[in-house]
C-alpha cells in the first residue's frame, strides 16, 4: 500500500525524533520534528521510488505536512 | 506552440491586453519542441536556425513588436526582452537572432510611424513574417557604427545604390531585408549617416576572401548559428527606403538601447539555463547520497546569489529603457550622458556576469558538464557566454564611457 511505502521513505530520510510506525496519517509532520532540510531528501527519494517530479508550485510546506498530505500528492503526480 | 494554440493562449487580439504570462508559457512550449532538439546540430554544423524560425514565423513573433494595428502583437520593449531572455535558455543562437531582428523592427516602429510608407513595410513584415537583419560596421571604420564610409548614391529617379564593404552581416544570407548604415549622400561627412532598408532580391552579398582568395566563413566558438561571416553588399532599392530621421536620433533612442537590453536579456537566459543544469547535477549527487546535502549545493547557492545580481543589473535597465519609451513615444530621447553610461555599463557588466556564472555551473557540474556527450554539457553555453564580451568588444564600450565619464559633472 502506498502509505506504508510513504512512511517507510519518511522514516528512513525525515530525521524523525519519534517512531513514524506510530504516527497517524493526518499527523502533522513538522509538529513531529520535520525539518525543510529534511523534506528536501524525503522529496528526492519519494521521487526516485514513484519515478515522478514534484513541480514547484507543489512545494509548499503543506504538500509535506502529513503521511496522508503526502500520498494525495503523490497520487496526484501519479495520474 | 502550434498556431492555434499560440491563437488560443498567448497571442492578443486587437483591443486585448497583452497576457504576458500564457505567452511566456506559450514560447517555452514552442521553443521545448521546436529550438531545443535542435540546438546541437545548429551549433555543431555553425548553420542557420530554420527549425526555430519557422516555428516562431508560425508563431507570429517576427512581429511581435509591430503596434496591433499594423498586424503585430504590440509588445512592449520589457515583453520582448522577456522573450529574448526565454529563448536564450533554449538556444542562445536562436534568441540573438530573434534579439537582433526587432532591434530592427523597433528602428522603424520608433521612428517611421507617421510615414505611410513605412506603416506599409510594416504590415508587410507582419503579413510576410519578414526577418531583418543589420549591416552597420564596416571596412576602414574600425568598428564605430557612428561612422560610414559607405554613402546612398542618388541615381536620380527616385532610387539609390550602396555598396558596403561590413566585416559582420549576422545572418545575411537567410534575411528577408538588411538595414545598412550609409552616409546620407556621397558628399556628406562620415557622421553624417541614415538608416536604408535593403531588400534581399535586390541586394548582391559577396562573402568577404582572405589573401589567398578563400571565402571567410563563419566558423567561431559560440553563436554559431548565427552566421555572421562578412560581406561585400550591393543594392539599389527606392529612396523611400531611407528612414525619415537621421540615424544619429535612431542610435541613440533605438539601436543603442533595445541592442543592450534584448542581448543582456538572452545572455541572463543563458545563465539561468546553466544554473539549471547545474541544479540538476546537483539533485542527482544528493539522491546517490540519501540523507546528505552534496558539497556542490552550497556552491549552487552561492551561485544563485551572483545570478540574481545578474537579473537584477538587467532588468534594472531594461524597466528604465521602457519608462523613457514610454515618456517619450514620439520624437528623440533627450541627450542624457548618464543614460548612455549605464547602457553601455549594461552590456559591459551583463556580458562579464554570463561568462563567470556559466563558468561557476560548469566547476558545480562538474565532468557532466564538461563533458560534450552528456544531457548536462554546458559547452555551448560557455562558448556562446563568451561570445557576449567579443562579439562587440567591451574594450569599445568602455572606451566610449571613458570619454562621457569626463564630461561628468557634479554631485549624484
Amino acid at each position: 500500500m502506498r502509505l506504508d511505502e510513504i512512511r517507510e521513505i519518511v522514516g528512513t530520510h525525515g530525521r524523525l525524533p519519534c517512531d513514524v510506525g506510530e504516527l497517524a496519517p493526518e499527523s502533522n509532520l513538522y509538529e513531529a520534528g520535520l525539518s525543510s532540510l529534511t523534506t528536501v531528501h524525503i522529496m528526492l527519494a519519494l521521487e526516485d521510488h514513484f519515478d515522478v517530479e514534484f513541480p514547484e508550485a507543489m512545494l509548499g510546506r503543506q504538500t509535506f505536512e502529513s503521511l496522508l498530505s503526502i500520498d494525495e500528492a503523490v497520487a496526484e503526480l501519479l495520474e | 506552440m502550434s498556431h492555434e494554440g499560440a491563437e488560443a493562449a498567448g497571442l492578443p487580439t486587437a483591443g486585448e491586453p497583452v497576457d504576458l504570462e500564457a505567452l511566456v508559457a506559450d514560447l517555452h512550449e514552442l521553443a521545448q519542441a521546436r529550438v531545443a532538439e535542435h540546438a546541437a546540430s545548429v551549433d555543431a554544423e555553425a548553420r542557420f536556425p530554420i527549425e526555430a524560425f519557422d516555428a516562431l514565423r508560425e508563431a507570429r513573433l517576427l512581429s511581435a513588436y509591430v503596434p496591433r494595428e499594423l498586424g503585430g502583437m504590440g509588445l512592449t520593449l520589457a515583453e520582448l526582452c522577456r522573450l529574448c531572455e526565454v529563448l536564450g535558455g533554449y538556444d542562445a543562437s536562436v534568441a540573438m537572432i530573434f534579439a537582433m531582428h526587432q532591434i530592427q523592427v523597433a528602428c522603424i516602429v520608433h521612428h517611421a510611424l507617421d510615414s505611410a510608407h513605412w506603416r506599409g513595410f510594416l504590415r508587410e513584415l507582419s503579413e510576410r513574417q519578414l526577418l531583418l537583419a543589420s549591416a552597420t560596421t564596416e571596412l576602414g571604420i574600425g568598428g564605430d557604427v557612428r561612422r560610414s564610409r559607405c554613402a546612398v548614391e542618388d541615381r536620380g529617379d527616385g532610387s539609390f545604390r550602396l555598396e558596403k564593404h561590413a566585416p559582420v552581416i549576422s545572418y545575411g544570407e537567410h534575411a528577408d531585408c538588411i538595414l545598412v548604415t550609409a552616409r546620407r549622400a556621397r558628399e556628406a561627412s562620415e557622421s553624417d549617416q541614415v538608416h536604408v532598408l535593403v531588400r534581399r532580391e535586390h541586394t548582391v552579398l559577396e562573402k568577404l576572401r582572405d589573401r589567398e582568395g578563400k571565402e571567410i566563413e563563419w566558423d567561431t566558438l559560440g553563436f554559431r548559428g548565427t552566421c555572421s561571416p562578412g560581406f561585400r553588399l550591393e543594392a539599389t532599392g527606392p529612396l523611400d527606403d531611407v528612414l525619415p530621421v537621421p540615424y544619429a536620433d535612431i542610435h541613440a533612442k533605438s539601436m543603442h538601447p533595445v541592442s543592450h537590453c534584448t542581448w543582456a536579456a538572452l545572455w541572463l537566459g543563458i545563465a539561468t539555463d546553466a544554473v539549471r543544469i547545474a541544479r540538476g547535477v546537483v539533485r542527482k549527487q544528493a539522491r546517490r547520497t540519501p540523507g546528505e546535502m552534496p558539497p556542490a549545493a552550497l556552491r549552487l547557492a552561492e551561485l544563485d546569489t551572483a545570478l540574481m545580481g545578474m537579473h537584477s543589473t538587467v532588468w534594472q535597465v531594461i524597466e528604465e529603457v521602457q519608462r523613457r519609451l514610454d515618456d517619450h513615444p514620439e520624437g528623440p530621447f533627450p541627450s542624457d550622458p548618464r543614460f548612455s553610461i549605464r547602457i553601455n555599463n549594461l552590456k559591459v557588466r551583463a556580458s562579464e556576469q554570463v561568462v563567470e556564472i556559466v563558468g561557476r555551473a560548469m566547476l558545480i557540474g562538474g565532468i557532466s558538464a564538461y563533458r560534450n556527450d552528456s544531457g548536462e554539457s554546458l559547452g555551448r553555453h560557455l562558448r556562446d557566454a563568451h561570445g557576449a564580451a567579443i562579439m562587440v568588444n567591451n574594450d569599445r564600450i568602455l572606451g566610449q564611457n571613458a570619454a562621457i565619464q569626463l564630461m561628468l559633472r557634479g554631485r549624484r
